[in-house]
């Protein structure tokens, strides 16, 4: 129980960007028209990508003889880049038609 | 000095995602919010790679850092360039399960760095001041897991490799597995040096997610999807957690928040709880009775040439696009139809459902694929508006969208659910490949009114078919 408390007072900081950010990701979606709701997910699912960093840092630090830590580094990285890479390119792709088609509509 | 820069890259990387997301909210800013959250999360990288330090020391590895990262963005600019709109949903599926992927591995090697402090330094203070991390990576490894297996098993049942498969008993088990795997984790952070119990809270957690997502009918997928979503942002945040990382603390939260809501939202427009999409196999337990009710009487069907002349002499025509099209890929063949109907003087408009098609917002973007503009598409209210004036409505494999049962039948499950109020219109032409109910399991009253008539047939076809007839009208 001590502990606990002890990791709470240290940790107040995250503890509030936690709060904070539920409410900001709950504000931005709440406007969001029902059209964009596949584009949105897929934009939101290469956000949370952001993991890669994690695995960036578990890569970085492993130790040149320890081959689990290297292995399983090395395809967190390969992984977390495919959720980065491909999300953002996936949801460029959804979005760029909304656009072209947009264009067409002012020309006609 | 590297520390400062990096956090001003961390802070950078964390408004890009919070403004990106906002900006996606808007068709006119959407591909720019998507391209601002791109240019941040590079920054954030970068940034990681060359700024970061631990104790003094900087990263290492650069050559397995960065040939991860060349062989990952290859293959995921090719998967996803390559892909054809309508895989998208299942695309979106695979790379979740790979950021799931990637937060239990983080976890697991991080255990792996802990146990070996352990196997030398097995003080008690040690121990206690290891636990909230033990707590951390357990918790990150078991929500990465079951979003990793669950996405695997979700992206194979909308491309069609996985069936639906359940057995009784199945709820009950799963509950029980959870348990265990949060029972041995709980065990695993009161006592640290059990080292092995982090393979078996994996394993758990693995065939939780496939069990998990098993029973779930393929049509529920983009709620199974988005939730699965929700839950890798938070397994990223708990990555946040461990490395005292605010971008990855910021953004796996948004997204775990966002994510939820929007989860929520998609059970909203099908009218029913998450609870129900989760547990209940809605189509299984609900058909047998509400099929087995009335006498529907007779359906007619109507002739191609018919169903062109109606349509080439009506001053309006609305298009209801639904599941059948995407599977059909009918697309295409669908803003021809619009485009010929046009240069005969006739309005046409496509009235989208919110959960028309494989996930909220399919429609837009298959019919935006095929070049429909943006305007053409009307939202469920306005449509419903405009079903009054319209001569001709066209049902392209939708159904439980347009039942008249959620509007009139208290006694239907779907009772309650929002629909495209199509009745209102003057007349309906219905193509399905056939009378099978839609995935709600019930029959629909629509098929069997007097001003409703089907056209029987796989959608592409039936769209040439008619365009052809109506160029000779």
């Amino acid at each position: 129980m001590q502990n606990v408390l002890q990791w709470v007072t240290n940790n107040q900081q995250i503890i509030y960007i936690v709060i904070l950010m539920v409410f900001v990701g709950i504000e931005v979606i709440g406007r969001v028209p029902s059209v964009l709701h596949t584009p949105l997910m897929s934009g939101a699912n290469a956000i949370h990508g952001v993991v890669i960093i994690g695995a960036i840092i578990v890569m970085g630090k492993a130790e040149a003889d320890n081959y689990l830590a290297l292995i399983l580094g090395f395809l967190a990285v390969i992984l977390g880049t495919l959720n980065v890479v491909g999300g953002f390119v996936v949801t460029d792709r959804m979005l760029e038609m909304f656009k072209a088609k947009k264009k067409k509509v002012n020309t006609d | 000095m590297n520390v400062s820069i990096l956090t001003i890259c961390y802070i950078i990387g964390s408004v890009t995602f919070i403004l990106g997301l906002k900006l996606l909210s808007n068709p006119a800013t959407a591909r720019k919010g998507n391209l601002i959250a791109a240019g941040g999360m590079f920054i954030a990288i970068l940034g990681t790679i060359f700024l970061y330090e631990e104790n003094g020391s900087k990263l290492g590895n650069y050559a397995w850092i960065f040939g991860g990262l060349l062989i990952g963005s290859v293959i995921g600019t090719l998967a996803a360039r390559k892909v054809k709109m309508t895989a998208m949903p299942e695309m979106v599926s695979l790379f979740n399960g790979m950021g799931g992927a990637c937060a239990a591995l983080i976890s697991l090697v991080e255990f792996n760095h802990i146990s070996k402090e352990l196997a030398v330094n097995n003080s008690s203070e040690y121990v206690n001041s290891i636990q909230p991390t033990v707590l951390i990576i357990v918790l990150g490894l078991i929500i990465g897991a079951v979003s990793f297996a669950g996405s695997m098993i979700a992206w194979g049942k909308l491309n069609g490799k996985v069936k639906d498969f359940s057995f009784t008993g199945q709820n009950i088990l799963n509950l029980i597995l959870l348990a265990v795997a949060l029972g041995a984790g709980v065990y695993l952070v009161i006592d640290p040096i059990n080292s092995y119990l982090i393979y078996v809270i994996l394993a758990l957690a693995l065939v939780y997610g496939v069990l998990f997502v098993m029973p779930i009918g393929g049509a529920d997928m983009p709620v199974v999807i988005s939730l699965l979503n929700s839950f890798t942002g938070v397994a990223a945040a708990f990555g946040g957690f461990l490395y005292d990382n605010k971008v990855m603390l910021t953004g796996g939260i948004l997204v775990g928040a966002a994510g939820t809501l929007l989860t929520i939202l998609m059970c909203k427009a099908m009218n029913r709880s998450l609870l129900n999409v989760l547990v209940g196999s809605f189509g299984g337990s609900n058909s047998s009775a509400a099929t087995g009710g009335k006498d529907q009487g007779h359906y007619k069907e109507i002739s191609l040439s018919d169903a062109a002349t109606i349509m080439s002499y009506a001053n309006k025509v609305l298009i209801v696009p639904g599941y059948g099209l995407a599977v059909a890929q009918a697309q295409h063949s669908c803003h021809e139809l619009e485009k010929i109907l046009n240069e005969k003087g006739v309005e046409v408009k496509y009235a989208i459902h919110p959960v028309a098609g494989r996930m909220p917002g399919h429609m837009n973007v298959l019919l935006a694929e095929a070049d429909v503009s943006y305007e053409k598409l009307l939202e469920m209210e306005q449509a419903n508006d405009e079903f009054k004036t319209t001569d001709v409505v066209l049902i392209l494999g939708a159904n439980d969208v347009v039942n008249p049962a959620a509007k009139n039948d208290t006694a239907s499950p779907i009772y309650g659910m929002p629909i495209l109020e199509v009745e209102l219109a003057k007349n309906i032409i219905v193509n399905k490949r056939s009378m099978k109910p839609g995935y709600a399991g019930i029959e629909n009253d629509l098929f069997f009114q007097p001003k409703t008539s089907m056209l029987f047939g796989d959608a592409k076809k039936v769209l040439q078919d008619l365009l052809s007839e109506i160029k000779n009208v």
